[in-house]
């Protein structure tokens, strides 16, 4: 029996039928798929319809926003009255003391001109020098934040921390939550999994005890119960304490977060580290945090996302926040009665400032995913 | 072969995972530049083994020198037998978030302390040993599976070690691969390397091992050159293992 080889010819790619790309495709497919696919959509445009129209008549076509008192906002109901927060704007951004002095309200609004500065960059793939942009914003940019908004220096008049509020507030507390919670999570984290009993005992106690206590417990204890661990002499600013409260419920739920993604690595990324004579602090430096931080970017946002929402517990301890203000305001006798907008516009900010870390977190993780293959 | 010759010196190790008992009594001693192939069924303690000798396993009873070094519990000299020490492991374990270059230069530079110009240079040497000097730039998850393994093998082999240590390196490789992953090996071998090489690959064993140890039930059951090992083996159980892998 001889054997007949056959040479091997290759196909020619040819491009998928028409019907499957394009839009019309696209819809045909995922809207109208099938006969519930269809009722669905169908169901869904009707409910856009019915909603969307009547909330852009009020808060756009009828809405309110010129003059400087709510008599105009009274004559027309129809529609939302933004004069109210156009008002109050400088209350609601940067709480009493700017919004009585406005001749210091530069301050504030320099601060957060400059962090716009320097979070933009950070944001742009192609910035040179961004661990050195990162060193400024964790270091330089708090100092430069409290000497200029907190003042007492450079012949800047002195504006009391507890006498912040609105958005400037919310963002403090959230920025100084965030930017401790994260070390202090890390070293947490990566307690609850060492080997030495003493460390790991202290890090499940420690994050069990602080994710166990509601937020509002911590700041009232805080508030009333931490002067009473210090000599009578030491008196921290209201807000500082907030501050810690917030820290150290936050790093508990940064350091599970973490956690989560430590636990997500493979154990051969340890094992191929050490065959190569790393050291623990090595190993975990250039090898298991920069995967497991990567892993826990999702969960870690979504804890920072919920902290800045939570900040807003602290007008249970009579500081001003954004939403504590807006509440205020709305309740105030000038404006007493346009509490949606209050809510609205609060509600706005917030979400924000939520959407653009979620936005951001995003971007961050398609770009550190090195398994997808960038050509 | 005399005593002052071996590089590896292994006496009554006995290694146990809870109660079971993996490893018991091996000795065991490697001569320099010797070719060590170890085989056996799975569950055998093979890899266990090779992995005590670089600590990634704790053993209970019994001593391993390296080297000269004892190894104990004293971590400056584990870390000085890893990095004398060079791994290749069945799944790679490359660092996905770090480059080819990266993952090769990592080690020197900071376990060995070289400047990052002396480690990056060596590093490209080595990966045009190995035959990929063009996937520098490009990150594991980019390559293939024996595109990996080599590069793995190049990490290792930036340490400068003196002992390479292979777990089955091409167990996880599609069959179109393994023979990159093999050559590179012989090439290595035939440079005077000192290799325990855990495989199955008994062409490879036949080829480049100075020594086969067959091994079963955390023993050494047999060990004897290549041709004695596949012509003449002594233990029963040796001769059903070949059969099984061998016949068919």
């Amino acid at each position: 029996m001889t054997m007949n080889t056959v040479k091997f010819e290759k196909l020619p790619d040819r491009l998928p039928p028409v019907n499957t790309v394009g839009w019309v495709a696209w819809v045909k497919q995922n809207l109208f798929g099938s006969v519930s696919n269809t009722i669905i959509t169908l169901l869904f445009f009707y409910l856009i319809f019915l909603y969307i129209p009547p909330f852009l008549e009020w808060s756009v076509f009828n809405a309110n926003i010129s003059g400087s008192d709510r008599s105009i906002c009274d004559e027309n109901r129809s529609g939302a009255c933004w004069t109210f927060i156009k008002v109050r704007m400088e209350q609601l951004l940067f709480g009493l003391y700017f919004a009585q002095n406005p001749d210091q309200m530069w301050r504030p609004i320099m601060a957060f001109i400059v962090f716009g500065g320097l979070l933009t960059p950070l944001a742009i793939d192609r910035t040179p020098y961004k661990k050195w942009l990162l060193l400024i914003l964790l270091v330089a940019y708090p100092i430069f934040f409290i000497s200029l908004v907190g003042g007492g220096v450079f012949g800047i008049p002195k504006s009391d921390a507890s006498e912040w509020g609105g958005l400037l507030l919310t963002f403090t507390l959230a920025f100084v939550g965030i930017v401790l919670a994260l070390p202090l999570g890390i070293l947490l984290a990566l307690g609850r999994r060492s080997k030495m009993p003493v460390v790991r005992s202290f890090s499940i106690i420690y994050i069990e005890f602080w994710r166990g206590t509601p937020l509002i417990t911590i700041l009232f204890m805080a508030s009333v119960m931490l002067p009473l661990f210090f000599p009578s002499g030491v008196e921290f600013d209201k807000v500082v304490r907030a501050m810690i409260g917030i820290t150290l419920f936050q790093s508990a739920y940064t350091a599970e977060a973490v956690r989560g993604g430590l636990q997500a690595l493979d154990k051969g990324q340890t094992e191929a580290s050490m065959a190569l004579g790393m050291g623990y602090w090595q190993q975990t430096i250039f090898i298991i945090l920069p995967q497991a931080l990567r892993i826990s970017i999702p969960s870690i946002v979504n804890t920072f996302i919920a902290l800045f929402k939570d900040t807003s517990l602290v007008s249970i301890i009579g500081l001003l926040d954004l939403l504590k203000i807006a509440q205020n305001s709305s309740r105030s006798l000038d404006w007493n009665g346009y509490d949606i907008e209050a809510y609205m516009f609060a509600g706005l900010v917030f979400w924000i400032f939520c959407f653009g870390m979620s936005i951001y977190s995003q971007k961050l993780e398609r770009k550190l995913d090195t398994d997808r293959n960038v050509e | 072969m005399t005593k002052s010759d071996s590089i590896i010196k292994i006496s009554k190790l006995n290694k146990w995972y809870g109660k079971f008992h993996a490893l018991k009594d091996i000795d065991l001693s490697v001569g320099r530049t010797e070719k060590i192939v170890i085989c056996g069924p799975s569950g055998s303690g093979k890899s266990t083994l090779i992995r005590c000798i670089n600590r990634l396993e704790v053993h209970q009873e019994g001593s391993i020198q390296v080297d000269g070094i004892e190894l104990t519990d004293d971590i400056k000299q584990i870390t000085e037998i890893r990095s004398d020490v060079g791994m290749v492991f069945q799944h790679f374990n490359l660092f996905p978030h770090l480059t080819v270059l990266e993952n090769c230069s990592l080690a020197p530079i900071w376990v060995r302390k070289k400047s990052k110009v002396e480690a990056e240079e060596m590093a490209m040497q080595l990966l045009e040993k190995v035959r990929i000097p063009d996937q520098a730039d490009k990150y594991p998850g980019q390559l293939s599976g024996g595109q990996q393994q080599r590069v793995a093998i190049a990490r290792a082999l930036c340490m400068q070690p003196r002992i390479m240590l292979f777990d089955e390196p091409t167990s996880a490789l599609d069959p179109e691969m393994i023979k990159e992953v093999l050559e590179t090996m012989i090439e290595l071998a035939d440079s005077g390397m000192t290799m325990i090489v855990v495989t199955h690959e008994m062409g490879f064993a036949n080829r480049v091992a100075d020594r086969i140890i067959f091994m079963d039930e955390g023993q050494i059951v047999e060990q004897n050159d290549p041709e004695s090992f596949f012509k003449n083996p002594e233990s029963d159980r040796t001769k059903l293992f070949l059969s099984q892998i061998l016949d068919h």
